[in-house]
């Protein structure tokens, strides 16, 4: 299997006032394609940083970052957002939904920058939606789910554009323990089933278990 | 769903926020519709003065009087059309808050004031009748005046009790032509003035002479003041539009007053959106930046506070400018009718209104996409609101 996310020597630093806070230092890593990666340290250890890097929401101080094909360190602000939208699904610790809109249209958001017409969208979206057990709460808002449900919806919005890599930062850690397993066991049927190459950040030592690989980061460093 | 469907759902987001931000900008726009409408209804009575009409009164004040003589002496320059004299007579009708200008007038000057409309029969009946007047359409149907009644005004600068009967009823030609004039014979004052008070007879106050060319006009105004030099009644003529003008600037300061006040509600207008669409942009710091991880671009996320600033604007500017009609309206039927000649709202105020509220729209979410724009996604994340 070829690596689907490479990440060659890469650091990163937040600047605070004029003191440099370093959080990666010369990080190298390489992700399988269909891999279920799970990053777990301590607060601070800098998994959410490099999860961010993955996905392309925040750019590496210095390094190398191929993923899915594109080197993204070098896309312009406006590549990035392309690239997001066709290669990465994005779930959140805290579901981000948008709280005006239904199950339904949270899930259409991504499609809404595609070329798909009105019925294809529909068709995607209710799929999802079927894929992920809420085929009956399409209309329902944010606020009239539960947060297990509510997680479930950040995941059909996160592969209703079928990305090829999938990133999790603490997906469970705002739920119970039911809700959680049931969270988890959808990643892991996402992994097997739709081939998703997974990376998620978590404390949980119950979501690693679902993990192919799992890495421990510590001070910016994988250890 | 597309954007447009999103901009509504997040203006309705915070219902009492956005209707009293609505409401807001809906009282500004009528409140500087209304100014807006005062200050050009100003200028337009301005506007309404003939190019072909001079006026010639005493030097001094138009409150000396001029002889009667001064008539036919002026008609005599060439390039003068035809000439009539007119006196201020003011009185009281019924009570003092009554008011419109009454005034005594030569028998042509409906001549001289073609877009004083009357009907031949009324004119004829009004020079056969020696009281007879003849009433603005506003305020006949202020007043309720019909042909044949009796007007009764008490007189102060003419002192007595003066009788009048209804002759006719003219209408303004033009919405900005002053309807709400009494107009009656010289004659018919002069009689009385010269029996009671002999030497206020045969004098009026003003001329309103009327010019063969308007290019003439500077030329005609100088002959008809040099021929009355070092005379007891020097005169000073004018253009009609500089004379109504003149009238206009001593109320320049209240003028000037209500234009920095309708510009002032504009800036008020746009500090109540603009304080809508900052706080409403800081709570959804964190739907940006995951509008952006799922890769709406910046012309989105412009598009989404743009528009919904503007769909506010728009729909406050909208009831604003919809109510501004029969609120002007009725503001027209509390006003006393003299105190503006004509009342009503100029295209270029709806204009104005229907701008401001657009450009208000877009001022105010400046800031807000800005933030919005230049806030990282990861920061966007941290935020706390």
């Amino acid at each position: 299997m070829s690596a689907i996310i490479q990440v060659k020597n890469v650091s990163k630093s937040y600047w605070r006032n004029s003191l440099e806070i370093p959080v990666l230092h010369d990080l190298t890593l390489d992700v399988t394609e269909g891999e279920f990666l799970v990053l777990m340290g301590p607060s601070g250890s800098g998994k959410t940083t490099l999860l961010n890097l993955i996905a392309g929401i925040d750019r590496p101080s210095k390094g190398e970052l191929n993923v899915a094909g594109t080197d993204i360190a070098k896309l312009n602000e406006s590549g990035l957002a392309k690239w997001r939208s066709a290669s990465v699904g994005f779930v959140f610790q805290f579901y981000n939904l948008i709280p005006v809109l239904t199950a339904f249209e949270n899930v259409e958001l991504p499609l809404l920058l595609t070329k798909l017409s009105k019925s294809e969208r529909k068709k995607h979206v209710e799929n999802v939606l079927n894929i992920v057990g809420l085929g009956d709460r399409i209309y329902h808002y944010p606020k009239q789910l539960s947060g297990g449900q509510e997680q479930r919806v950040a995941i059909a919005r996160a592969i209703v554009t079928d990305p090829v890599i999938l990133v999790a930062d603490e997906p469970t850690g705002d739920l119970d323990k039911t809700s959680a397993q049931e969270i988890l066991t959808l990643m892991e049927r996402l992994n097997k089933e739709f081939k998703k190459t997974i990376v998620m950040v978590t404390h949980d030592p119950h979501a690693a278990e679902k993990a192919t690989r799992l890495l421990h980061l510590e001070k910016g460093d994988l250890v | 769903m597309k954007i447009l469907k999103l901009i509504f759902k997040n203006a309705l987001r915070h219902k009492l926020r956005t209707t009293l931000t609505i409401v807001g900008i809906s009282i500004a726009v009528i409140a500087y519709g209304l100014l807006r409408t005062v200050v050009t209804i100003w200028d337009s009575s301005v506007d309404a003065a003939g190019a072909d009409r001079l006026i010639t009164r005493q030097a001094v004040s138009f409150i000396f009087p001029l002889p009667v003589a001064y008539k036919s002496k002026i008609e005599s320059i060439p390039g003068v059309k035809s000439v009539c004299g007119a006196v201020w007579f003011g009185g009281t009708y019924k009570d003092k808050s009554n008011f419109f200008a009454r005034m005594a007038i030569d028998d042509n000057y409906f001549e001289l004031y073609p877009e004083f409309m009357i009907s031949q029969n009324e004119f004829d009946k009004y020079k056969k009748e020696r009281n007879g007047c003849i009433v603005g359409k506003s305020i006949a149907e202020q007043y309720k005046f019909k042909i044949g009644d009796i007007i009764v005004l008490d007189g102060d600068i003419f002192p007595g009790r003066w009788e009048f009967t209804v002759s006719g009823i003219y209408k303004p030609r033009n919405k900005n032509t002053d309807a709400t004039q009494m107009l009656f014979h010289y004659e018919y004052l002069n009689e009385r003035i010269k029996q009671e008070t002999a030497v206020r007879g045969d004098q009026v106050f003003w001329y309103i002479v009327k010019v063969d060319d308007p290019k003439n006009s500077a030329q005609i105004s100088e002959q008809i003041d040099a021929m009355f030099k070092n005379s007891t009644a020097e005169t000073k003529s004018e253009t009609e539009k500089a004379f109504t003008q003149s009238f206009v600037a001593a109320s320049g300061a209240i003028i000037t007053a209500m234009n920095f006040m309708s510009y002032a509600i504009i800036g008020i207008i746009m500090l109540v959106l603009a304080n809508t669409m900052i706080m409403a942009a800081r709570e959804r710091t964190r739907e940006y930046a995951v509008f952006k991880t799922l890769g709406f671009s910046a012309y989105h996320l412009t598009s989404l506070i743009l528009g919904e600033s503007m769909l506010i604007s728009c729909i406050g500017g909208g009831i604003g400018i919809g109510l501004l009609y029969p609120i002007v309206s009725g503001f027209e039927h509390v006003m006393p009718k003299g105190f503006f000649p004509f009342f009503f709202i100029e295209p270029v105020t709806v204009i104005l209104a229907a701008s401001s509220a657009l450009l208000i729209g877009v001022l105010a979410a400046i800031f807000p996409i800005q933030r919005a724009l230049h806030t990282k996604i990861v920061d966007g994340f941290r935020f706390v609101g």
